[in-house]
């Protein structure tokens, strides 16, 4: 088990966290003309030579780095080197930002509009700020926000501004470019854009990453991108991408700099813009293509209540502090450094690490509404088939309770306590009435479409059972990405609910075990740390022992008393979760000579066709995030071979017999308890040595 | 401006040239007493070998007599506080004795947050009390006396061998604290008195360490705690005489226990010099350089001690290593030579070395060119060396080196002197638009015929305008150089005052000199702040050698320790912090302090496995039963 250290394990109710101060009151009082006309003199990089845009275009050009694989390019490919350094010149021309202060401040006016309009308030932690202001001072800092939303890195630049902060620099994707006055508007306000794949392409590669080092290094702006690479659909963080923050830590280990700081922010929304259209999106309505005109769709209607935003800065990690014993940096003393190599398996393991680390720093921070902890609720009751809904006084005990278990976890939820809980709860409600129906003081999900607003969009007419099933899942999913929000909090006491509740006898071994299968399971759908499966399973028995759930003695594992509604509720969290995977498994053992590409089509029509017979609970699995990741997973586990290369390019290549297996075992079916207690793997058979045999790699 | 072109002070400059080697040669005096022991015990086998050199000496048998026994060099000099708190160098033997440096003070109170109300003064006299009585084999004792050669176990004696120059062993002296010292001292005076002293250690099963100028940085001397035989301190100061000189070939033969001062000055009496310039120089011995791999300052005209050794006589418990000829370059298997330099004590004693000898240089001047930044600093070192145009001396001091060296200029005489200084630094602050936060300074020492210097001189003064370098005198340049000398007596005055502090060193590839500066300064700077030093340390480099693929850089780190109840543990875990530092920056173990018992941790890593078995079997060959016992470098 190398990755020890990779989070300190404490007592998440410690956890000391900073106030906010709402960035938009001082808007609403003052002239947004003068504001965005303000005198801005952020504080630099100490060691900062400042240099034009140009000249950081020519710098990248003529690094020793680029000039390595223009010289390698033009010899494979048999072209001069004007050529290929030509086209080096037009990548970085395509790719670079030309921030300008004239723009940003234009944004500033305009967003200033556009967010009193929108949003009740923006709030930030100044503390944060100050503590990123001295990290801009010391050394080049690389700014990490979570991704939900396109607001994510306007309302960034915009919190800087308006701090006097230093502007970063946004490695944004390519697509963001098809919006013409946008894309410019954006490279103008410091973004940079980047190709989505360029996986082959060396020149690219090098003058990418050539280009984002040479910002960073000298200290030109802050580097700012997001970790998840994309937006998270489903509001789970992403499992974290490993490219460019490969790139950002690169200056450290090779000793061009003292050290990085790496800033995780968390950015929450009360209310998504995106909410519906990302519903619809992992239905199957294919992602519109970003332009202008989806933009202002986008967030359509400016009269609506979007709540208020948290912005939460968080603790600046050091990558030496990162790196130390962990990283051995003289591994790049025989090779020049401008020459590129493939990072080593160490490297890429302490990179992997980290990027969960962070990945966690974010989720940690992310404010949580009392609405979330309602989605919960409201997402059970409706799987549990409550037609009638839940009466508001029953909800209200419910959240009340959730709020108090999610506060010993650890949650950073912004409840009010001054205020009497059921008008919480009400007022939750009511900035949430697209997706709640009230009647009668009994509350459900607007799955019943009345007046046909619920669905934006969409029309009126003759409904087929699939149409109106669709329908449903849309609010069913907007509304579990309120609850995703929560899921960090919990996914870990959960997993060892679920554990408890398939293992066979209460021994912790054996508990254990299942907890070890489980969390392997859904390593792709959480942000799980890779290695820490000891400290997880640690993690989540100390919370429930110290919330009086269980009781842990060296051998056994015993619950309480009171712990039965904990578990109850904590067993429910996964549930459709371990539904989504097995009837993917399900799915997987009826098929022959699937492609990749077919594969989401395929699955989701299974999966309607059996939720109108009835044989599946959990709406939800209809989420193609949730069909992605359990294919991702059973590649990783082995039991589904993606053949690359030749005619059968991309086909799926089942191994029925282990996915028959893992089906039965998500199903609580569980040969398997045996297996792990039984003895040596050689008598388990393939498949358990192949379950083994992730687990080990899982542990290295 | 600073000029370096006129002839007029030609003359002027000469006569500063001679009196830079008189600095060397000029406090030669042997003393009066003290030496009949020796004389006493010459030996024979020396009477029919030509002995050029002249009787007087500088290191005598009792050390004590003229060196320091808990700081370093001569009793006479040291850096002090006068009565009007004004900075003062004592003695007479350096240029800067008996004046006033007035900006020490400011600087060391404002670099250190030093105070001159709190002091912490050392130890004055050693207690021989506190000394271990030594472990005697009386058997090694009783035939040693047999064979006539000097010895002694009084304590200062033992003590004064005890140890080099690492800061923890200085400091622990200052407070009276000694461990474990060798139990006998024996002065051989040639290389059979050696050979005699090694047969009867390996006989009576004694651990012997070599002794030469005991300017050790590397924990080299430490007796091991572990040993519990007898430890025998073999000093080689009395094995002190060039025994020929050899103008056809231009080679010197050497006993190995000269010190580089000596051998400068008896060979400069025939017109010759070996042009190996250590910063220890003064004490040093040559069978001390071959041990570590030294390397002088003019390694750029004469090279380092590797290229300039001929033939080294060594022997060992197997018996006497050396080559059959003097051939200049041999083709015969793996150097053996190259095995006894780096050992550092481990296989056998160095007695006797063939050096190659150069004609004194007709013409010496001294030069600096001040950067505007050590940025650009670097990349002229790096053009230099590109062209291969190094003169015999060039190093790179960074900012806060500059400020130090500015710190210690003495008092001027004349207003115009310092209303010319004053004038300078208008021109190159203002006019120049150099910030004198950042700038930094490069010394240049050229050496040769004069017309050959003059025109290097250009050379290289071009090469540094490209660079944005502004010629700086000549005076900045010799300060430089005389700042080397007395360094080591400010850290003396420095730990009076709260201060401690070292300097240490690598050698780097040329890509990486910037970075390493950076980031080793860097981290000695928050290594200190993680500890809990209470005011911020001097973290300075400068770059003091340049090669082809690469340069030297040398670190200095001091701190004010009020607040720390051990600060040399303190000290001691920056340093090993800064040594990580500089290994992941891809710079080596060491450039030429050695590895002693204090890098010993890094060898394998350094060397690879492999490279320590080979060590080892060479070692298990030559000395089996570890009589050489210092448990230096493996």
């Amino acid at each position: 088990m190398a990755s020890k250290a990779v989070y300190s394990h404490r007592d998440p109710m410690l956890k000391k966290r900073d106030d906010f101060e709402d960035m938009l009151e001082e808007r609403r009082n003052s002239s947004d003309l003068r504001y965005a006309l303000k005198c801005y003199t952020p504080v630099l990089y100490k060691g900062l030579t400042p240099c034009k845009v140009s000249e950081l275009k020519q710098m990248v050009l003529q690094s020793d780095q680029l000039g390595y694989v223009i010289t390698q390019v033009s010899k494979e490919k048999g072209v001069t080197l004007d050529e290929v350094t030509g086209e080096a010149a037009a990548i970085l021309e395509e790719m670079a930002q030309r921030l300008q202060l004239s723009t940003v401040r234009f944004f500033a006016f305009t967003l200033s509009k556009v967010f009193k309009t929108l949003f009740r308030s923006i709030c930030v932690n100044e503390e944060g700020l100050q503590r990123l202001q001295q990290a801009i001072h010391n050394h080049p800092v690389v700014l990490l926000p979570s991704h939900r939303s396109y607001m994510d890195f306007l309302l960034m630049s915009y919190i800087l501004y308006t701090y006097d902060l230093a502007l970063p620099v946004i490695a944004a994707g390519m697509d963001f470019m098809g919006m013409k006055v946008v894309g410019e508007m954006l490279r103008m306000s410091g973004a940079f854009f980047i190709r989505r794949s360029f996986g082959g392409d060396k020149l690219y590669w090098a003058v990418f990453s050539e280009y984002v080092k040479i910002m960073l290094k000298n200290g030109y702006a802050p580097v700012e991108f997001f970790l998840e690479g994309t937006r998270s659909r489903t509001a789970k963080s992403l499992t974290p991408k490993l490219g460019l923050l490969n790139i950002v830590m690169d200056p450290f280990l090779k000793g061009e700099v003292f050290d990085i700081s790496l800033v995780p922010v968390s950015i929450s929304y009360e209310r998504t813009l995106e909410e519906a259209l990302y519903a619809r999106e992992l239905l199957g309505v294919p992602k519109p293509k970003e332009s202008t005109s989806g933009l202002f769709k986008a967030r359509k209607i400016l009269s609506e209540d979007y709540g208020s935003i948290h912005v939460y800065f968080g603790q600046p990690v050091s990558v030496r502090s990162l790196a130390e014993s962990r990283v051995n940096r003289s591994q790049f003393n025989l090779i020049p450094r401008h020459i590129p190599t493939r990072p080593s398996e160490e490297i890429l393991s302490f990179v992997n690490d980290s990027a969960y680390r962070l990945v966690r720093a974010q989720e940690e921070n992310m404010v949580l509404k009392p609405w979330v902890l309602l989605a919960f609720v409201l997402l059970q009751k409706q799987a549990a088939e409550e037609k009638q809904g839940t009466a508001l006084d029953e909800l209200t005990e419910q959240a009340v309770w959730l709020r108090d278990l999610s506060r010993q976890y650890g949650a950073f939820l912004h409840w009010p306590d001054h205020i009497p809980p059921s008008e919480v709860v009400s007022s939750s409600l009511s900035l949430h009435r697209g997706l709640v129906r009230i009647s009668e003081g009994r509350v459900q999900l607007a799955l019943e479409q009345v007046g046909g607003q619920q669905v934006p969009g969409e029309t009126r007419g003759a409904i087929t059972p699939e149409e109106e099933l669709l329908n449903k899942a849309v609010v069913i999913l907007s509304c579990a990405s309120y609850r995703n929000q929560a899921l960090n909090v919990f996914i870990r006491p959960a997993l060892l609910a679920s554990a408890i509740h398939t293992a066979a006898s209460n021994r912790k071994q054996e508990i254990y075990n299942s907890f070890s299968f489980l969390r392997n399971m859904f390593s792709n759908e959480f942000i799980l740390c890779p290695g820490a499966t000891v400290q997880d399973f640690e993690e989540a028995c100390y919370l429930l022992v110290k919330t009086g759930t269980l009781q842990i003695n060296q051998q056994e594992v015993l619950i309480t008393e009171r712990g039965h509604r904990t578990l109850a509720f904590l067993t429910s969290v996964l549930n459709p979760f371990l539904q989504g995977y097995q009837v993917v498994c399900r799915f997987l053992c009826e098929q022959d000579g699937l492609t990749e590409k077919q594969f989401i089509p395929a699955v989701r029509k299974f999966i309607i066709k059996h939720l109108l017979t009835g044989r599946l609970r959990y709406i939800e699995v209809l989420s193609s995030d949730l069909q992605k990741n359990a294919l991702a997973a059973l590649i990783r586990l082995g039991a589904v071979q993606k053949i690359k290369g030749g005619e059968e390019q991309g086909t799926l290549k089942l191994n029925k017999v282990m996915l028959n297996s893992l089906e039965d075992t998500l199903a609580g079916k569980m040969p398997r308890q045996s297996c792990y207690v039984k003895g040596p793997i050689e008598e388990q058979g393939p498949y358990y040595s192949d379950l083994r045999y992730f687990q080990q790699f899982i542990f290295c | 401006m600073a000029s370096n072109s006129s002839g007029s002070d030609s003359s002027d400059r000469q006569r500063i040239a001679q009196q830079r080697l008189s600095v060397i040669a000029g406090h030669l005096q042997r003393p009066v007493e003290g030496n009949s022991g020796i004389l006493a015990a010459e030996c024979k086998a020396q009477g029919d070998k030509l002995d050029v050199s002249s009787e007087r000496r500088t290191v005598p048998r009792r050390r004590q007599e003229i060196m320091k026994w808990n700081g370093w060099g001569y009793s006479d000099s040291k850096f002090l506080y006068n009565k009007k708190g004004q900075a003062e160098f004592t003695g007479k033997r350096y240029r800067l004795s008996g004046m006033i440096i007035p900006g020490l003070r400011e600087w060391m109170e404002s670099t250190f947050g030093a105070n001159l109300q709190h002091k912490t003064p050392a130890a004055p006299i050693l207690n021989s009390s506190v000394v271990q009585p030594p472990t005697l084999n009386e058997a090694f004792l009783k035939e040693l006396k047999s064979t006539g050669i000097p010895f002694s176990h009084d304590a200062e004696d033992r003590v004064f061998r005890s140890h080099g120059h690492c800061l923890h062993e200085i400091f622990a002296l200052r407070e009276g604290k000694i461990g474990r010292v060798p139990d006998l001292v024996v002065w051989p005076n040639c290389h059979n008195d050696v050979v005699k002293i090694v047969e009867l250690a390996c006989k009576h099963n004694v651990c012997l360490i070599p002794y030469g100028g005991g300017t050790s940085v590397s924990s080299a001397l430490e007796c091991p705690p572990e040993e519990t035989r007898s430890i025998v301190s073999l000093d080689t100061s009395q094995m002190n005489r060039i025994l020929w000189i050899d103008e056809k070939n231009l080679t010197a033969h050497v006993e190995a226990g000269i010190v580089g001062q000596d051998l400068e000055r008896l060979l400069n009496e025939s017109g010759y010099c070996t042009g190996h310039e250590p910063d220890s120089m003064e004490f040093s011995s040559l069978g001390g350089w071959v041990a570590t791999r030294a390397s002088g300052m003019k390694k750029n005209i004469y090279g380092n001690i590797e290229d300039l050794v001929v033939h080294i006589k060594m022997v060992t418990p197997r018996g006497v290593i050396e080559k059959s000829c003097q051939g200049p370059r041999m083709s015969t298997g793996p150097d053996v030579h190259h095995f006894i330099m780096g050992s550092e004590g481990t296989l056998g004693v160095v007695t006797e070395v063939t050096m190659k000898i150069r004609p004194m240089p007709e013409y010496q001047k001294y030069g600096s060119v001040v950067f505007p930044n050590f940025e650009m600093g670097v990349a002229c070192l790096r053009e230099v060396a590109r062209q291969r145009c190094a003169p015999a001396s060039i190093r790179l001091m960074d900012n806060e080196q500059f400020k130090f060296g500015h710190a210690l200029k003495p008092q001027v005489s004349s207003i115009f002197t310092s209303f010319l200084d004053g004038l300078k630094k208008f021109y190159i602050t203002k006019f120049k638009g150099f910030d004198p936060n950042r700038l930094c300074v490069a010394t240049l020492l050229f050496e040769g015929d004069r017309e050959k210097v003059l025109q290097h001189e250009k050379q290289v003064y071009d090469i540094a305008a490209k660079f944005g370098g502004l010629a700086a005198g000549e005076d900045n340049g010799q300060r430089g150089y005389m700042l080397t000398f007395v360094i080591a007596y400010l850290r003396d005055l420095g730990m009076d005052y709260y201060v401690i502090g070292e300097s240490f060193e690598t050698s780097v590839p040329w890509d990486r000199v910037l970075d390493i500066c950076r980031n080793v300064k860097a981290r000695i700077v928050r290594e200190c702040k993680d500890k809990g030093v209470q005011f911020p340390p001097l973290s300075t480099c400068r770059v003091t050698q340049t090669y082809d693929a690469g340069a030297c850089v040398y670190f200095y780190f001091a701190f004010n320790y009020r607040g720390l109840s051990d600060p040399v543990h303190v000290y001691e875990q920056v340093e090993h912090a800064a040594r990580e530092e500089i290994l992941a920056n891809g710079g080596s173990l060491s450039h030429h302090h050695g590895v002693g018992k204090l890098r010993k941790e890094w060898m394998r890593e350094t060397i690879s496995s492999v490279g320590m078995g080979m060590l080892k079997s060479v070692k298990d060959y030559v000395d089996p039963n570890n009589i050489f016992g210092n448990r230096n470098l493996l």
